[in-house]
């Protein structure tokens, strides 16, 4: 299921696009837009292509087969131009750990032509913004690794980007950190900043991007806004129960008709089913029946993280 | 003709060059091993000759001014690479938009003004130490300036294949250094040399630089100045050109 909105302002435009290593194939023959002032999630489990896309999308390798281009710049032909566009965060945080953390800053400002009184200001405000105003002239290996991320977020955008790449940016990250930058980076979307993110938060991916691409095995298994992918994958729809003493037996649950399938914690019951409003119903009658005592009955639409299990272990198959 | 693009892109490119001269000597002018291999292995080697022989003092500075510049211009290019690409800010660098050659070329430099520097202090040791004396001060700086970019050159095509750990790579160029060194008529003018090294001494570019530095000295040049010129020339470009091929062939490895 690949769907794009019909009208909208690309930045980045990915047709066909493949890239293989030797005889594995890491990605293979994906298609994605990217509209102007989203924040596009790539979700996908490790090894599924994530970071080999974005090495494509940012120069660092060329494709084997395919076209891609950002703000209309080839990548291929107008590698350096396509560029000039972007910055990236990338998961582990590459700073130069014997420069000081302004140095660094500057450094990359620098090497993307910002005028000098510009980056000056600019980096600046973004220590400030970013809480690293009194790790100024300390070197960047003195600092945590979340504050590490943060000076990452800095120097890139110091360099005024249009689109942002961000590779797990708050994976393994303190609580305050991650924090920050999800802000940061929700502030600057709101302010027209295009962001291209991949994580394996998937509540974070619900939380903040505009559509999520799933890829798995290097190919786009769905492409969607979070809100639609989870109310079209009508089989992770469950009903929650907890019940007061006892609960009903096992045998009985999974017999109430449109029951999918059972999981079960002993306390807490999830009936998966595609009518979650009639088992529901059917529950509570059960229940009464037997003489028994709902505690808690709720229905729940799969969160992302079913979702993407879905994509991920069944294939997508309903 | 070119195009205002043209024109951006290539002043673009030239500021990258400076900004990547400008990080690597904030970064690797004092790391150990360049000072190991560029500066205190020139001198060792110079008392390694030098001593317990009757060799006039004035008589091996040419070939000790040939020595420092070859270990130092050659000393930045194979670190530089293979350090950045183990911290992995070497994938943050060509995911810039600078490109890889214009990346190169400031290593290059790099190589080239921290070989310059560096021969400086020979040069001026040897003039106040020593009864050397500069015959042709142009025909000195021209040979300095072209041995530091052809072997700053080398020293970049050094650094290409990826390696788990800079050591690796730095004990590769020791072993293409230290047989140049001997064939190239730094501690022997080369037509003293035996006859297989003879042969073998015009494939090094330090035997061309010797043979100007030599000429500035004074001493007659086995080849002739306008093919040390020449050839310093070919290398530098030859392994300019190779380096970007190898270090694009090697872009992916080892990220």
């Amino acid at each position: 299921m690949i769907e794009e909105p019909a009208e909208m302002e690309s930045v980045i435009k990915v047709s066909g696009l493949s890239r293989l290593f030797e005889d594995f194939t890491a990605v293979d023959n994906i298609d994605f837009q990217v509209a102007k002032g989203e924040i596009f999630g790539f979700l996908g489990p490790n090894g599924a292509g994530k970071t080999t896309t974005i090495r494509m999308l940012t120069g660092v390798i060329e494709p084997t087969s395919g076209f891609a281009t950002i703000q209309g710049h080839d990548i291929k032909k107008e590698s350096i131009l396509s560029r000039e566009h972007i910055a990236v965060v990338p998961e582990q945080a590459n700073v130069y750990l014997d420069l000081s953390v302004w140095r660094n800053i500057m450094l990359m400002a620098e090497l993307y032509g910002i005028p000098r009184a510009r980056r000056i200001k600019e980096g600046e405000r973004l220590l400030e913004t970013l809480g690293l105003l009194n790790k100024r002239n300390s070197k960047a290996r003195e600092l945590s690794k979340g504050l590490k991320q943060r000076l990452m977020l800095c120097a890139a955008l110091v360099t005024d980007p249009e689109v942002l790449f961000l590779d797990e940016p708050t994976s393994g990250l303190d609580v305050q950190s991650a924090r920050l930058i999800r802000k940061i980076v929700m502030e600057l979307n709101a302010a027209g900043l295009t962001v291209f993110l991949t994580t394996h938060n998937m509540v974070e991916a619900g939380d903040i991007c505009s559509r999520v691409a799933i890829i798995n095995n290097g190919r786009i298994a769905a492409i969607d806004t979070p809100e639609k992918l989870r109310s079209m994958t009508s089989k992770r729809h469950y009903v929650e129960a907890v019940f007061k003493d006892l609960a009903p037996p096992l045998e009985k649950l999974k017999s109430l008709p449109g029951v999918i399938r059972l999981e079960s914690d002993q306390r807490i019951f999830r009936l998966y089913t595609t009518t979650p409003g009639s088992v529901a119903t059917s529950l509570a009658i059960l229940t009464a029946e037997l003489g028994l005592e709902l505690d808690q009955l709720k229905t729940q639409k799969p969160s992302l993280e079913d979702v993407f299990l879905y994509y991920i272990e069944d294939g997508g198959s309903e | 003709m070119t195009t205002s693009s043209d024109q951006h892109i290539w002043r673009s490119q030239l500021h990258g060059s400076l900004v990547i001269l400008k990080k690597n000597v904030l970064l690797y002018y004092l790391k150990p091993p360049v000072l190991i291999f560029g500066v205190l292995f020139p001198v060792f080697f110079f008392l390694a000759f030098k001593m317990g022989r009757s060799v006039s003092t004035g008589g091996v500075v040419p070939g000790m001014v040939a020595m420092a510049l070859w270990f130092t211009a050659t000393a930045i290019g194979p670190l530089v690479t293979p350090w950045e690409r183990r911290a992995k800010t070497y994938e943050r660098l060509i995911s810039s938009p600078i490109s890889l050659r214009s990346i190169l070329a400031g290593d290059v430099l790099s190589g080239f003004l921290f070989g310059c520097v560096i021969t400086v202090i020979p040069v001026i040791l040897g003039l106040f130490l020593t009864d050397a004396r500069i015959a042709n001060f142009p025909l000195l700086v021209g040979g300095i300036l072209m041995g530091a970019l052809s072997f700053s050159s080398l020293g970049i095509l050094l650094s290409a294949p990826p390696a788990a750990s800079p050591s690796n790579i730095m004990l590769l160029s020791s072993l293409v250094r230290l047989p140049l060194l001997f064939v190239s008529g730094i501690f022997v003018p080369i037509g003293q040399m035996p006859g297989w090294a003879v042969w073998v001494a015009p494939l090094s570019p330090l035997s061309y630089t010797s043979s100007l530095i030599r000429a500035a000295y004074g001493s007659v040049p086995y080849f002739p100045v306008w093919l040390c010129f020449l050839a310093l020339f070919i290398f530098t470009s030859g392994l300019f050109i190779a380096s970007c091929r190898f270090h694009n062939m090697y872009r992916a490895k080892g990220l």
